[in-house]
């Protein structure tokens, strides 16, 4: 009768094992602790009972030895985890260079995915086993968390701020896609799935759902379309500075200061151009907060960061560095 | 009711502070810390009663994975309102206003608190904030979830918030009066020889309560005003859409509602203590670790905030050291649990009613606090945040711990407070029953959350209904075990035995004056000449 009753999740990436070990270390302090002192409890209730309220207890008023060895040992053991855990959460937070890129918008209530190649999926996640992938998200209204229980990953989508989330999954499979951040009526139906396919299964799951433009060449549309092309010129003279090989290098600003151009800093430039103001230049462009979605925002970041090498989008985005991934959300 | 705590049947004194004046304004225009203690004791029941029918809600909504009995609005109300209830109305107050307001000035042989009519005042306008947010629930609710994120609650959200923050602003204002009254009667009101180190842990807690009261109620006033100025001026705070910050809200918001779980938990840890030394007959073990772990807890209690908000965009770095402040706070916690249990090593052990609340609580908040372990591990919380295993970790701090503790010290000092003992093995079964209750309530969502089950789900997928339906099964025992305390409290109002003095034969000198205590607590100014817990003289006050 129970045996379709889970208990505990499935590990359906590389990192979840390591969760799970550093979670059963956990389990087994714990349990120790919680036996230890109830058995404690327990037995000195029943040794030392009586009936007589008059008795009285032997006068003991307390050891500095103990008190000193049950603060030093729980704190040690403390230590312990928290250095464990804090390896185990680097990996989680940090992703390595190579990775297969992937966007994210959060919006009440459903989650929007766009491949580099152009494919859009709805509450839908489809991606290949054991290769890395990141997903960079934002929201556009209010808070989301976009939550992977198989994955053991979780980041909020946090509006006006990049997120990512990354994982190699390691199982093929169907797996929870949840929103963690409570968002308003229907947040327990902000939920989906993820798709995790054999390689060939998925390059043919990408052919057979290609969109007509990659991502990065909707994102060229709309830097035309937007005008955006008049001042950012590749050759550097218009009144903008040119984007060409821009993207995960360090710039210098108006104000002495420098920045690394990562997404969080081209988001940032494209809804909110005065707050850091490339070196040399004036403050003439306008905010496009309001008019250009969270959605296209990502196809021109996508399309700024393809401008690399040779233009174009791949679907391999390894020319970032790794240091920029962690420090997105800490951009201000 | 079999009762050994009378030896010779003691009568009802001729004089209280329940009898000496009559009628509604005698209650209402009191400056006796006893009613007023009575006065919170009235608001936090029906409190306790709105926040637990809320809960019931969610649990039979949650017995199937189909949003089937409330709609989805509904249901989001019903977890917000009961957040709001339970934790500002119910928990906050319920040791520190209610058995803090009686005891404390017993406890300290004084004749009232420092300032009578200013805890008067707490009262009102804790009754006034209450009533603002009865007014928000009754007028079509709110559904922010009780932590009120921004920018859901500031933009986005049609429901009552701006009227459920001004009741929460008000109420904070009784708290941080209740906190002044006490830290000024702890330092200026008590008895001649009763030093420092000769006080009631209880008083310890509370004096450590006060001062997390004081120092952090005021940051919410803020944060619930600043909500309030971008809700209604549009003016961008917190509102990445008006040029502000959303995470900046959580850390405000978690500056005080972290610390306030120490405003919540101490005070019963300090009734435990009381409890827990009277049953055994003997002192507490440590009796100075575990007074100045009360300190401890409330100091670094103020620098631990942001472990909510590990996957909330706070940075790598700064998620290290708050984890690792958490590890660091959670020491004393366990001191204090090591020293209870040592407190019963070689004790005389009379196991009433409160001693097995206590037991109870113990059980409880070893689990509570235990499970803290996995949710301030960084690797494991990116997992857990925002799941079942995050509601059932703090339930069983908040309930497990904060509400059978405020149990325990109810049953302890209910012949004290109404001159009657009730039932001692109604009490017992009820505990037995609430305990059991709670586990199987809370315990399958620790599973639930590891399993990935999100917290404030309206709908979940189907393979979650068993674990579910156990929850909900135990939450209808949870429920009975509750009813069973306010029956055989209410009748023991009428027929319970009437005590003498001291029934438990405990020291501490709320237990030298008549039950209930005189309109000014005592017959002389009491001197104390030893210290707390003093179990050798068998001759103290009995009838």
């Amino acid at each position: 009768m129970f045996s379709g009753i889970p208990l505990f999740p499935e590990q359906a990436s590389t990192i979840a094992p390591r969760v799970d070990n550093l979670y059963f270390f956990i389990v087994a302090v714990t349990a120790f602790f919680a036996v230890l002192v109830s058995v404690v409890v327990i037995v000195f209730a029943v040794k030392y009972r009586t009936d007589d309220p008059l008795a009285v207890g032997s006068r003991i008023h307390g050891s500095i030895p103990l008190e000193l060895g049950w603060s030093i040992v729980p704190f040690i053991i403390a230590v312990v985890i928290f250095a464990w855990a804090s390896d185990v959460f680097f990996d989680l937070v940090r992703p390595p260079d190579q990775t297969l890129e992937v966007y994210a918008t959060g919006k009440r209530w459903m989650w929007k995915f766009q491949h580099i190649d152009g494919q859009n999926e709805i509450n839908e996640l489809h991606v290949p086993v054991g290769r890395a992938v990141k997903v960079t998200f934002t929201s556009e209204d209010v808070l989301h968390s976009m939550y992977f229980p198989s994955f053991r990953v979780k980041a909020d989508a946090i509006p006006g701020r990049y997120s990512t989330v990354w994982f190699t999954a390691s199982k093929v499979g169907e797996y929870h896609l949840f929103c963690a951040e409570y968002c308003g009526t229907r947040h327990s139906g902000m939920v989906g799935r993820v798709v995790v396919m054999e390689p060939a299964a998925y390059q043919s799951w990408l052919s057979g759902t290609l969109g007509t433009t990659s991502l990065s060449q909707r994102g060229e549309q709309l830097f035309n379309d937007l005008a955006c092309n008049t001042c950012h010129r590749s050759d550097g003279t218009g009144r903008g500075p040119s984007l060409v090989a821009k993207f995960g290098k360090q710039e210098r600003l108006e104000t002495g200061a420098t920045v690394t151009v990562d997404e969080s800093y081209v988001r940032e430039s494209i809804l909110t151009p005065q707050a850091k103001l490339v070196l040399g230049y004036k403050p003439l462009m306008p905010t496009f907060q309001g008019l250009v979605s969270e959605e296209n925002v990502l196809a021109l970041v996508e399309y700024v960061k393809s401008l690399q090498a040779s233009g174009g989008g791949s679907a391999v985005s390894s020319a970032e560095p790794a240091h920029a991934a962690p420090e997105t959300r800490e951009n201000r | 009711m079999a009762s050994t705590a009378s030896l010779a049947a003691p009568t009802a004194p001729l004089v209280t502070y329940l009898n000496h004046q009559h009628g509604v304004a005698s209650w209402l225009l009191t400056k006796d810390h006893k009613r007023i203690g009575l006065m919170y004791m009235v608001v936090v029941t029906f409190a306790f009663f709105l926040g637990g029918i809320f809960a019931s809600m969610i649990r039979l909504e949650l017995a199937t994975p189909a949003g089937d009995l409330l709609s989805a609005d509904t249901y989001n109300k019903m977890f917000t309102m009961h957040g709001v209830a339970m934790v500002f109305f119910v928990l906050i107050p319920a040791v520190p206003a209610i058995l803090g307001n009686f005891v404390l000035p017993l406890m300290l042989g004084a004749k009232d608190v420092a300032f009578p009519k200013l805890n008067l005042l707490s009262w009102y306008i804790f009754v006034i904030g209450f009533l603002f947010t009865v007014y928000a629930m009754v007028a079509g609710g709110v559904d922010t979830g009780w932590t009120f994120y921004t920018p859901y609650s500031s933009r986005a959200s049609n429901a009552n918030v701006m009227m459920t923050g001004i009741g929460v602003f008000i109420t904070g204002f009784s708290s941080i009066l209740t906190g002044l009254n006490f830290m000024v009667t702890i330092h200026r009101m008590r008895a001649p020889g009763l030093t420092w180190f000769r006080l009631p842990l209880f008083v310890w807690a509370v004096y450590a309560t006060s001062l997390v009261q004081i120092l952090g109620t005021p940051v919410i006033a803020i944060t619930v005003l600043a909500l309030a100025i971008e809700r209604g001026l549009h003016f961008g705070i917190f509102d990445p859409a008006l040029g502000g910050d959303p995470v900046l809200f959580q850390h405000m918001f978690w500056f005080y509602s972290h610390p306030a779980v120490y405003i919540m938990i101490l005070p019963p840890m300090g009734a435990i203590s009381e409890v827990i030394a009277a049953f055994s007959r003997k002192s507490v073990f440590g009796y100075s670790f575990v007074a100045f772990s009360s300190l401890a807890i409330a100091i670094f209690g103020f620098l631990v905030w942001a472990h909510h908000m590990f996957v909330a965009g706070i940075s790598v770095y700064s998620a290290l050291v708050f984890s690792f402040l958490t590890y660091a706070v959670a020491i004393p916690s366990a001191v204090k649990v090591f020293n209870w249990a040592a407190t019963m090593y070689k004790g005389a052990i009379w196991l009433k009613a409160p001693m097995i609340w206590a037991i109870c609580f113990l059980g409880l908040f070893l689990v509570g606090g235990l499970t803290g372990l996995f949710t301030a591990a960084l690797g494991v919380d990116v997992h857990i945040h925002d799941t079942y295993f995050v509601v059932a970790h703090f339930h069983f701090i908040m309930v497990g711990g904060a509400i059978m503790g405020y149990f325990a010290g109810l049953h302890y000092w209910w012949p004290k407070i109404t001159g009657r003992m009730y039932s001692d093995i109604w009490a017992k079964v009820a505990a037995v029953i609430v305990f059991a209750g709670f586990n199987l309530t809370f315990g399958p969502q620790f599973i639930l959350g590891y399993l990935g089950m999100p917290r404030r789900y309206h709908v979940y997928p189907e393979e979650f209904q068993v674990l579910n339906v156990l929850s909900s099964a135990g939450a209808s025992i949870l429920g009975v075990g509750y009813m069973l305390v306010a029956i055989y409290l209410l009748a023991s109002l009428f027929k319970g035995e009437r005590v003498g003095a001291n029934p438990w034969y405990a020291t501490g000198l709320e237990w030298t004056t008549q039950s209930p205590p005189l309109p000014h607590n005592f017959e002389v100014q009491p001197i104390v000449t030893h210290e707390a817990y003093e179990y050798t003289r068998r001759e103290v006050t009995v009838g």
